[in-house]
């Protein structure tokens, strides 16, 4: 482990920031910012996000000039925060948008989509497309170590990310995560700090450090950028569905990020003539009762959410204060959207659910998403005939201890053709 | 009651570059108004127009969140630590 002080200082902004992006604005009060790696507005504590000159994008972007782009993400660089060429995570991306028939059928609707993040390049889950985008950010901005608050996905992404790049790399995590997620970050030989608290300590925590070392924080000061990536699961869905947009989309909420960035990546595409130019998408928001502030902030109308202590099997889903509850829970309202909640219980049915009828092995958010998506055909919020894609977001066998008795033990056999007979007879 | 306040990255210059100050007063609220009386300039960033704390910004007691307290009415006393910290970090989906 390096001495932090020892590493200089990066550039407090990139002097040679695409003509694309045309600063950093703050949500709240408009104030414009360098491209630099800052994340929230002086002024008044507002998060800060990427202004960009979509009549220049408009000019160069086109369905055949993303027709004729590599098969990843980066077939949609001029809408990502980056100045130069990709140089890292280059595979992240273009997932699977799969015809959900069985599961449509188990659940009364006739147009479902699942878009299957489960096997995003390189560690299973939409994490990947997030830093893709933030380690190329970070290496413009002249970092030379990488660090992450995460609930085990974001820092199974960042870990690898940065072994990829050579850059050293902290991750910080809750003690008590999966062993998947924990496996899955040492492979790779970060360091790896398990705080002893939850998730919400841990980002805390974090915002502190971030102010004291001279690192890459990548959902911190390289939030506005990093966060940019998740808006590539929007406009994949657009591009496979014949550049439509869905009538209706069912989002994992966590921090709300994701939730926000699809709905934006959606009008970003509609604003450059991609789309339709008034697409009427309702945005559905997705939360384990364990952890469900934007669920209550919904069902009691208001919108602002309340923190809570999370306790739930979705860990990725446990953050109990938000960063952006309240644009999502914002987004939920114009679109018309709503908001369900799953219990435990209901999140290992969803997941048995979606492998079942489609050989989909989401974790446990996989099957929040799904149980929610159950709850609102189920009360007519979603109609049968309408066009709708549920975001399955990251890998089972990161989570497997959540089945844990849930399903049968194999069938133990003597290995003779007499003992198999036995439990299966020919017909 | 003195409680030692700790000033985000953001503040620090309205507050002659302190990081950390030993302030008087029996609740968070009294604990702030003592920074912005002492710091004016502190005032129109850390409250909105209708002198609520802002949006975007959170406050702990202890390491807790004042919203699981009693939020800017919690009672401090001697010894307690309060921290101002941007809303805005981490974040899964």
């Amino acid at each position: 482990m390096s001495n932090p002080s020892a590493s200089p200082r990066p550039f407090p902004e990139d002097r040679k920031a695409s003509s694309l992006m045309r600063g950093l604005k703050c949500r709240e009060c408009g104030r414009i910012y360098d491209l630099a790696p800052v994340h929230v507005c002086d002024f008044c504590f507002g998060p800060l996000e990427v202004d960009y000159d979509y009549e220049a994008i408009g000019k160069i972007m086109s369905r055949d000039s993303v027709d004729k782009g590599p098969k990843s993400l980066w077939r949609y660089k001029h809408l990502l925060p980056i100045a130069e060429e990709p140089t890292i995570g280059l595979y992240a991306g273009m997932t699977p948008l799969v015809k959900a028939d069985r599961l449509g059928k188990a659940l009364g609707l006739k147009n479902l989509y699942i878009k299957n993040d489960t096997v995003n390049h390189p560690t299973l889950s939409f994490k990947d497309r997030v830093v893709a985008v933030a380690i190329n950010r970070a290496r413009e901005l002249g970092f030379r170590t990488v660090a992450c608050a995460s609930t085990g996905n974001l820092a199974n992404s960042v870990s690898a990310h940065a072994a990829s790049a050579g850059m050293e790399c902290f991750v910080f995590i809750p003690h008590d995560l999966e062993a998947g997620k924990i496996l899955g970050n040492l492979i790779y030989r970060p360091t790896v700090v398990a705080v002893r608290g939850n998730y919400d300590d841990v980002n805390r925590l974090c915002s502190e450090i971030g102010g004291e070392y001279p690192w890459a924080f990548v959902n911190i000061n390289i939030r506005p950028y990093y966060a940019e990536g998740s808006k590539t699961m929007a406009f994949e869905t657009a591009e496979q569905l014949g550049w439509r947009v869905p009538d209706q989309v069912v989002v994992p909420i966590a921090s709300g990020s994701l939730l926000t960035k699809i709905w934006k990546g959606f009008q970003e595409f509609s604003r450059l003539g991609l789309v339709d130019s008034h697409p009427d998408l309702k945005v559905n928001g997705a939360q384990a009762q364990g952890c469900s502030p934007v669920y209550q902030a919904f069902a009691a109308g208001r919108t602002q959410f309340v923190p809570v202590k999370p306790k739930t099997i979705a860990k990725s889903l446990a953050i109990g204060n938000p960063a952006d509850g309240y644009y999502a829970l914002d987004v939920i309202g114009k679109s018309h959207g709503q908001v369900e909640a799953a219990s435990d219980p209901e999140i290992v049915e969803g997941m048995v659910l979606l492998a079942e009828t489609e050989g989909i092995f989401a974790e446990t958010a996989g099957g929040v998403t799904v149980a929610c998506l159950k709850k609102l055909a189920e009360k007519g919020a979603i109609r049968p005939d309408e066009l709708t894609v549920a975001y399955i977001t990251g890998n089972g066998l990161k989570t497997m201890e959540a089945l844990t008795g849930y399903l049968p033990e194999p069938v133990g056999i003597d290995p003779t053709l007499a003992s198999f007979q036995k439990i299966v007879n020919p017909s | 009651m003195s409680v030692l306040v700790r000033i985000p990255t953001p503040l620090r210059p309205l507050a002659n570059g302190q990081k950390e100050i030993q302030l008087k007063g029996a609740s968070v609220r009294e604990v702030l108004e003592s920074l912005i009386r002492d710091y004016p300039g502190i005032r129109e960033r850390l409250m909105d127009e209708k002198g609520e704390v802002r949006r975007f910004i959170n406050i702990y007691v202890n390491e807790e969140d004042i919203r699981f307290l009693g939020g800017t009415e919690t009672p401090v006393k001697d010894g307690d630590e309060l921290s101002i910290i941007p809303a805005i970090a981490g974040g899964s989906r």
